[in-house]
């Protein structure tokens, strides 16, 4: 039962890890624009190659 | 009451969705506007990107004029570059542009593929909410330079200027508040993780050991907790304090501080666990609460900002024509003409005309200050004299006009926000009542000779009593309705505008242009007849005014050239004069003209018109009042409200109010602006609380001594700060609906409270005992909280879905 004292040590490791890694992502600026990938992630994918015609150099 | 509905065969450009009034260009069988839009579809369907049409409907913006090939030359120079470029690094280049343009998705999906349209654009990314577009390229294959022409051709024209994105927020302090809420709730949810065996009583089963590492390993995270993430807390209550008022930080701060330290001491000398997942619960969710409303003001403000409707039109010259823009679609470079009275929406340079502009919106003075030809005119002022045009140079900012709107020199009552102030004193009263019930806790056991349990008792009060509901009930419940009201193009200046809405008993209604459209109105001459340089003439005349009856007539005479007119004169309410060519017409009502009103027409308005002296005649124009008059006037009868109309026009309508309104509505006609505000003192002092509804033009006075003033709109720009509102002429039917939904928040409000207090009643009766189970706590508060903001949010959204 006094193993349980390892794995808390662990667990505990392991969860301030994930919390390490959130910090980094609030400082990168991951949550700096929540709008726009909310619209983003509705776009599909889909063959844009350009047409046959003479494709002019905007 | 007449309905009359004409349909016309509206041709409209398959890329901007504008009318295509004189041209319509076809390509593909589809419709276009300019040549412009065409353009920017070829360019699109060249390159396969026609999704963007098929995102949204008529997505497109019309690039305008096309833009001369030197027009962005000077992005080219190093100098600009380096100060426009964000990076610059081993041929990459990155910029950063705002473009106020962007609106819908379809631009979203559009500016995220202009890889497909520049061999050397790399990527590029929206940012929706700031309006900016970022842009990495390879400096081989394209440039700067390029990269703009190309946004301009497509009708994405950035703003280039140095510093422009619009800070509305402070990215610093919100990233700090996302901080503070993810490592409360890491702690709080490790915390209760580790509280389990507490909760389901396992400390028999373990060595005796086992209790105190969990307490301890709770006590290290609850550290983080109280230092940091609480510190915003105890600030504001200290804060408080400092200036000897409770406010609603402080029986929260309090809370904490004391669940810290009870459970130190029952740790640290073994009496048991603590609470510290109840404080770490507290926090994590008191934070959450306080970014949810932000979030809440934010998404006012943006919607504000760039979906609700601020229903200010100005005449812009567009395309060679004169048509009237929203606010809100005005562009820097857009050339706008501003008439008698009417509001500077954005700062612009004077291009032509005498301006005399009234700044008291501003900085509360009336003084007139002259501009010359080249100044800049900063927002907000209002111009006096005749027609001007002004060149935007800075994009319209719905939200500084708001401020504005809401700081300006007329807002002499504070009192008007009861709302507030009921909460301010709830928060006070309700600290001094908690600590009263606390040491009446404490006494009381101490009687009964229990003394641990008295101080069980005592902090548990503390712990349990929270006030974060009465507290976010008000601002969730009026911030939705007002979000909904936008939507309906009905925009309030504030919050408090409600509860005057609520509180409204008395209706008054200005008659021309409120109760009666502006458009579409019968126009007939009796006199001698104009020739056709003197109908130009008339019509320049009649163009420097913004008043509902000189745009009706204005419409009518539908000429096209236009001549100066010199020494511009507008009585309000009365009527108009200037010198054009050298001859003085003057224009108005027969008072105004020093005629006799002999023959008072039953349906129609008269304008007399007198050029250089001699009377040539009149016009009469018919009233056409709005649809849905009858069942709305009926609807506020049923309700017992009182109705008065007040109308600067002469009795010719009275048969025809008397059949709308009934006998019981007082009518005055007749009425100067000062008639106007007299009367609405009158009825003040006989104890009415006093709606009133005008076009702001000619009974701005009234609508300021009105407990709450509503500016009627009808796509023009008469908008006066005095207002508290400003009504679309389209929803004026909806007036109803609005006021129920505003008697109903209200309601809800207090509903809230209500159940805010039940909370707090059964909390306090376990604490009180002594029976306050940790589990319980952190269990009840939370519940509280989150009960709270469904319930106001669902409630006034539903009352507010009534508003058809």
């Amino acid at each position: 039962m006094s193993v349980i004292f390892l794995l808390i040590i662990f667990s505990l490791l392991l969860a301030i890890g994930f919390l390490l890694a959130f910090i980094w992502s609030v400082r990168d600026g991951q949550f700096e624009d929540d709008y726009t990938p909310s619209v983003r992630i509705l776009f599909e994918d889909e063959n844009t190659a350009p047409k046959e015609s003479t494709k002019e150099d905007v | 009451m007449e309905n009359q509905i004409v349909t016309e065969q509206l041709v409209k450009c398959y890329h901007c969705g504008d009318e295509c009034k004189d041209t319509v260009i076809i390509k593909d069988d589809l419709n276009f506007c300019c040549e412009g839009c065409r353009l920017v579809y070829e360019i699109l369907n060249e390159n396969n990107l026609c999704r963007y049409y098929q995102m949204n409907e008529k997505p497109g913006i019309s690039p305008g004029r096309p833009s001369h090939q030197e027009q962005f030359a000077y992005l080219d120079q190093p100098e600009i570059l380096s100060g426009m470029l964000q990076f610059s690094e081993g041929g990459t280049q990155a910029v950063q542009l705002f473009i106020p343009q962007i609106h819908c998705s379809s631009c979203i999906w559009l500016l995220e593929h202009l890889n497909k349209l520049q061999e050397g654009i790399i990527r590029s990314r929206v940012d929706f909410v700031k309006r900016s577009l970022l842009i990495y390229f390879k400096e081989q294959d394209t440039s700067l330079r390029k990269v703009v022409e190309l946004l301009a051709s497509l009708g994405y024209m950035p703003v280039l200027q140095m510093d422009l994105l619009e800070s509305g927020k402070v990215p610093a302090k919100s990233k700090e508040e996302i901080y503070k809420i993810g490592i409360a709730g890491f702690c709080f949810g490790n915390i209760m993780l580790f509280s389990f065996p507490e909760y389901f009583s396992l400390n028999s089963f373990q060595e005796p050991g086992f209790n105190h590492v969990f307490n301890y390993v709770n006590l290290g995270l609850s550290l983080p907790v109280f230092f940091y993430c609480s510190k915003g807390f105890f600030r504001t209550a200290l804060n408080g304090l400092k200036q000897r008022f409770l406010n609603i930080d402080v029986p929260i701060a309090l809370g904490i501080l004391v669940m810290f330290l009870r459970s130190i001491v029952e740790i640290v000398w073994g009496y048991g666990s603590g609470y510290l997942d109840t404080m770490a619960g507290l926090v994590f969710f008191m934070l959450i609460g306080r970014s949810f409303q932000n979030k809440t003001y934010q998404t006012l403000s943006f919607e504000r900002n760039y979906k609700s409707f601020f229903p200010v039109a100005v005449l812009c010259r567009r395309e060679g024509r004169e048509v009237g823009v929203q606010v809100s679609d005005l562009k820097k470079g857009d050339r706008i003409l501003i008439r008698n009275e009417e509001l500077i929406p954005a700062d612009a340079l004077l291009v032509k005309g005498n301006a005399c502009i009234d700044y008291s919106f501003v900085t509360g003075e009336s003084r007139l200050i002259n501009k010359q030809a080249g100044e800049l005119i900063y927002a907000g002022g209002k111009h006096k004299g005749g027609i001007i045009e002004l060149e935007i140079v800075k994009a319209v900012s719905q939200s500084y006009l708001t401020q504005l709107w809401n700081q300006d020199a007329f807002n002499s009552e504070k009192l008007s926000d009861k709302f507030q102030q009921l909460v301010n004193r709830i928060s006070h009263y309700f600290t001094i009542v908690l600590v009263l019930i606390a040491l009446a806790g404490l006494s009381w056991w101490y009687y009964h000779a229990d003394p641990a349990k008295a101080w069980n008792a005592f902090t548990a009060v503390l712990i349990i009593a929270c006030p974060c509901a009465l507290a976010i009930s008000s601002p969730f419940t009026l911030g939705n309705v007002l979000r909904i009201f936008g939507r309906k193009k009905f925009y309030l200046k504030n919050a408090s505008t409600i509860e005057k809405l609520a509180n409204a008993d008395t209706l008054v209604f200005d008659k021309t242009g409120t109760l009666t459209r502006n458009k579409q109105v019968d126009v007939n001459f009796s006199g001698i007849a104009l020739s056709a340089l003197q109908t130009i003439h008339l019509a320049s005349l009649l163009r420097q005014s913004a008043h509902p009856i000189s745009k009706q007539l204005f419409d009518y005479l539908a000429v096209e050239g236009k001549v100066p007119v010199a020494g511009f004169q507008e009585i309000t309410g009365k009527g108009i004069k200037g010198v054009v060519d050298g001859v003085e017409w003057v224009m108005g009502s027969a008072e105004f003209l020093g005629l006799e009103d002999t023959e008072i027409d039953q349906l129609t308005t008269r304008t007399y018109l007198r050029v250089n002296g001699n009377l040539l005649g009149f016009f009469s124009l018919g009233n056409k009042y709005r649809d849905g008059l009858r069942s709305m006037i009926d609807h506020f009868k049923s309700k017992n409200y009182r109705m008065v109309v007040l109308t600067g026009d002469n009795e010719g309508e009275e048969s025809r109010l008397r059949d709308l309104f009934g006998a019981n509505t007082h009518l005055r006609f007749r009425q100067s602006p000062a008639d106007k505000l007299q009367a609405v003192q009158e009825l003040q002092q006989q104890g009415s609380n006093v709606l009133m509804i005008g076009d702001g033009l000619n009974d701005a006075g009234a609508l300021r001594q009105s407990d709450i003033g509503i500016s009627i709109s009808d796509d023009v720009n008469n908008f006066s700060p005095a207002c508290d509102a400003i009504l679309d002429a389209g929803s004026f039917r909806l007036l109803p609906s609005f006021l129920k939904a505003a008697r109903a928040s209200k309601e809800i409000i207090l509903i809230s409270f209500c159940v805010a207090i039940l909370y707090n009643i059964v909390g306090l009766w376990f604490a009180l005992q002594g029976t306050l189970s940790p589990v319980f706590a952190a269990i009840l508060m939370p519940l509280s909280s989150i009960t709270i903001i469904s319930l106001t949010t669902g409630l006034s959204g539903w009352a507010s879905r009534r508003i058809a």
